[in-house]
């Protein structure tokens, strides 16, 4: 049965976050994980429930390689892991 | 330029505060996200992939220097120290705080700006040649008829909730450099037989899912005729235009489905009872906003400058980033520089805020303070006495910013992609960056010649990849990157969609399939013959081969 995690994005500043069981952070390996489609369903169901952190949730599948959970998506490892370009490199010398 | 007047002041001013209360009842809950939404968006501000984004209007293209310098205290104080200018010619901003953006707004009103019409199904911020009031070519200067629609367009009743976003660009030239046939609606300022000045309007192109070439819906409008026409065309899109399905709205389909001959009719027909109306635009009002482009106090030159020739032949880097960078200007002993936003290994469009600063100097210093946005994403100086071009040289070389690309392999039009935008399915930045250093060798781009190559990195076609000489389009195959080649588009007076050469490609395999196209070029080409030339006289199927294999 496939893993699943609830994400979003903070409020605030626009921050990639996972549904914890206590609240959310920023951390994919805190996320509470759900199997299934009513575990997941009711995950979501919480998450709406704080419409005043996060904006948009929804459910990612994720699998577990080891200790770690990975998302399954490239579009989610990226939001993971942030932009895979050197922008803050200066361009100037 | 064009200086805002009371009312234009009052409108931003007013918009801001409204903000500021939205924001601040969004982060005390009393707003939900389905109520505010729609209230950002309509201030520029999106949620992306990793952050918000602001994106910012820089209608037609214009800037002053301090509007660029305040673009950079912007990037330096509120976001990371950067900004993106977009190929609509506005620049966004991929890391503001939601709480501060009425504070970055109420910058940007102090230097007149601000970030209404870049989003929403509005007539969108109007684009326009990025040389106008300079280039040799020019019949009129596209600002002042861009002004007038902005001010027509700007919070126009009407017109606030189209089926679909609107975009309208604006030549002055015959030669066109704001890809007008891709626009739903495009204007090409000429002149009639008995010389008078008008316009040629075309309407119905645009890329995205269903690209599309403007069709000629008018060869003639006169001055005063430009608001009611427009008005007209706008009314029977807003009338007839698909609201039930959002891929069928734009006035592309429209115009497509109808058929332009029945377009034109009705326009024709709405036209004939409102022309005489309160749109028919007074030759005051066209004198004044004229006068507020009026040319800055140039010098006056007998022809090219010898000192500037000179300096040609001495210096080998000079004379190619001439060749490559600078362009013809109306008046003698003047230039047009092109300042190009995609150092070899960079992020095409992306500027630092020093780089900002500096340019909003050189432009004090050697451009009467202006600047100018192009849709390529890179920036030009408008107004460079020949003579000073080689300190210009100099000073850009000291900052990065004198890669000598302009209309070359590595000038490469990437959107933001999977990095950042919420919409991607692949990335386009990363491809562009290893594209510009496969092709990094400036003799080798010099060689090679004028080509475009452009990247989106879904099929909404930011990157304009439909209209890139060869164009790359990011696409999801089971949660993996993979890159579909067009090859032959071009966005130029002949505008033409590229069309697909045959199955897509992962990223390195991308990198090698270019390299196999521009070989292909160079051994197929004929003396003088540009990329497109060649391609045009031999059609793809030597390019299919060389990617493919004879089969
Ligand atoms: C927040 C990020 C962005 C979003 C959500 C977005 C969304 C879209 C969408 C949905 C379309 C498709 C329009 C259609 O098919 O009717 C589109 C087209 C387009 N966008 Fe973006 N875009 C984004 C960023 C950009 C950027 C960075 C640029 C400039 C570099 C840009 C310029 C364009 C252009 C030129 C088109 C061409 C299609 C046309 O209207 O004919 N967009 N965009
Ligand atoms: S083309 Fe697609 S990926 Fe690129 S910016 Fe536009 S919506 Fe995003």
């Amino acid at each position: 049965m496939s893993l699943n995690v609830i994400t979003a994005n903070r409020l605030n500043d626009g921050v990639v976050i996972f549904l914890t069981g206590n609240g959310w952070s920023t951390d994919l390996q805190q996320a509470e994980t759900a199997e299934g489609k009513e575990a997941t369903a009711a995950l979501l169901t919480r998450a709406e429930a704080e419409p005043g952190v996060a904006v948009g949730p929804y459910e990612i599948a994720v699998e577990r390689i080891g200790e770690e959970l990975r998302p399954l998506r490239y579009r989610e490892r990226l939001r993971v892991s942030g932009p895979s370009v050197d922008y803050l490199k200066p361009q100037a010398a | 330029m064009y200086a805002y007047d009371a009312i234009d002041r009052e409108l931003v001013e007013t918009r801001v505060a409204e903000f500021r209360e939205q924001v601040a009842r969004r982060v005390s809950g009393e707003l939900t996200e389905e109520q505010f939404r729609p209230l950002r968006l309509m201030n520029g501000l999106y949620l992306q992939l990793h952050a918000y984004m602001l994106r910012v209007a820089v209608p037609y293209g214009v800037l002053s220097s301090a509007q660029m310098r305040k673009l950079a205290h912007i990037a330096r104080r509120y976001d990371r120290g950067y900004g993106h200018f977009t190929t609509r010619q506005n620049i966004q901003y991929n890391w503001p705080k939601l709480e501060e953006t009425p504070d970055i707004l109420a910058e940007l009103a102090e230097v007149e700006m601000h970030a209404i019409q870049t989003s929403g199904n509005c007539i969108r911020n109007t684009t326009a040649d990025q040389f106008a009031g300079a280039a040799a070519d020019e019949v009129d200067d596209p600002r002042i008829w861009s002004e007038i629609i902005r001010q027509w367009s700007t919070f126009h009743p009407e017109f606030s909730f189209l089926p679909r976003k609107f975009k309208i660009a604006v030549t002055g030239a015959q030669k066109d450099r704001a890809a007008i046939k891709v626009h739903d609606i495009g204007i090409v300022i000429v002149r009639n037989d008995a010389g008078e000045l008008g316009f040629q309007m075309w309407a119905g192109g645009g890329q995205g899912r269903t690209p599309m070439i403007a069709k000629l819906i008018r060869g003639f409008v006169a001055e005063r005729d430009l608001l009611s026409y427009l008005e007209a065309m706008l009314r029977v899109y807003n009338r007839h235009g698909r609201r039930d399905n959002k891929y069928k709205a734009r006035i592309k389909i429209l115009v497509h489905e109808l058929g332009a001959d029945e377009y034109a009719r009705q326009v024709e027909a709405e036209w004939a009872r409102i022309r005489e109306g309160v749109l028919s635009l007074p030759q005051a009002e066209i004198d004044r906003i004229r006068a507020a482009f009026d040319e800055p106090p140039f010098e006056r030159f007998e022809g090219d400058s010898r000192a500037f020739h000179g300096k040609r032949f001495e210096d080998r880097g000079f004379q190619r980033w001439v060749r490559s960078n600078v362009k013809p200007h109306k008046k003698p002993g003047y230039a047009i520089a092109n300042i190009s936003l995609k150092p070899v290994g960079g992020i095409p469009g992306d500027a630092t805020a020093d780089q900002m600063d500096a340019v909003a100097d050189f432009a004090d210093r050697w451009s009467f303070g202006e600047v100018r946005v192009a849709h390529e994403q890179n920036l030009v100086l408008p107004h460079v006495r020949q003579d000073d071009l080689y300190g210009l040289w100099l000073a850009l070389g000291a900052v990065d910013l004198d890669t000598p690309n302009i209309g070359l392999l590595g000038d490469i039009i990437a959107c933001p992609g999977l990095d950042y935008c919420s919409l991607a399915n692949a990335r386009s930045i990363p491809l562009s960056q290893a594209l510009s250093e496969r092709f990094g060798d400036l003799d080798r781009l010099h060689d090679i010649g004028e080509i475009s190559l452009n990247i989106s990195g879904c099929i909404n076609a930011c990157g304009h990849h439909h209209v890139g000489n060869i164009g790359i389009l990011g696409v999801d195959k089971k949660g993996e990157e993979f890159y579909q080649i067009t090859l032959g588009g071009r966005a130029d007076e002949d505008a033409a969609v590229g069309r697909i050469v045959g199955r897509a490609f992962d990223a390195h395999e991308t990198v090698d399939a270019v390299e196999t196209i521009v070989e292909t070029y160079v051994a197929q080409r004929r003396d003088g013959e540009r990329f497109i030339d060649t391609l045009e006289r031999t059609g793809p199927a030597p390019f299919k081969e060389a990617l493919y294999g004879a089969d």
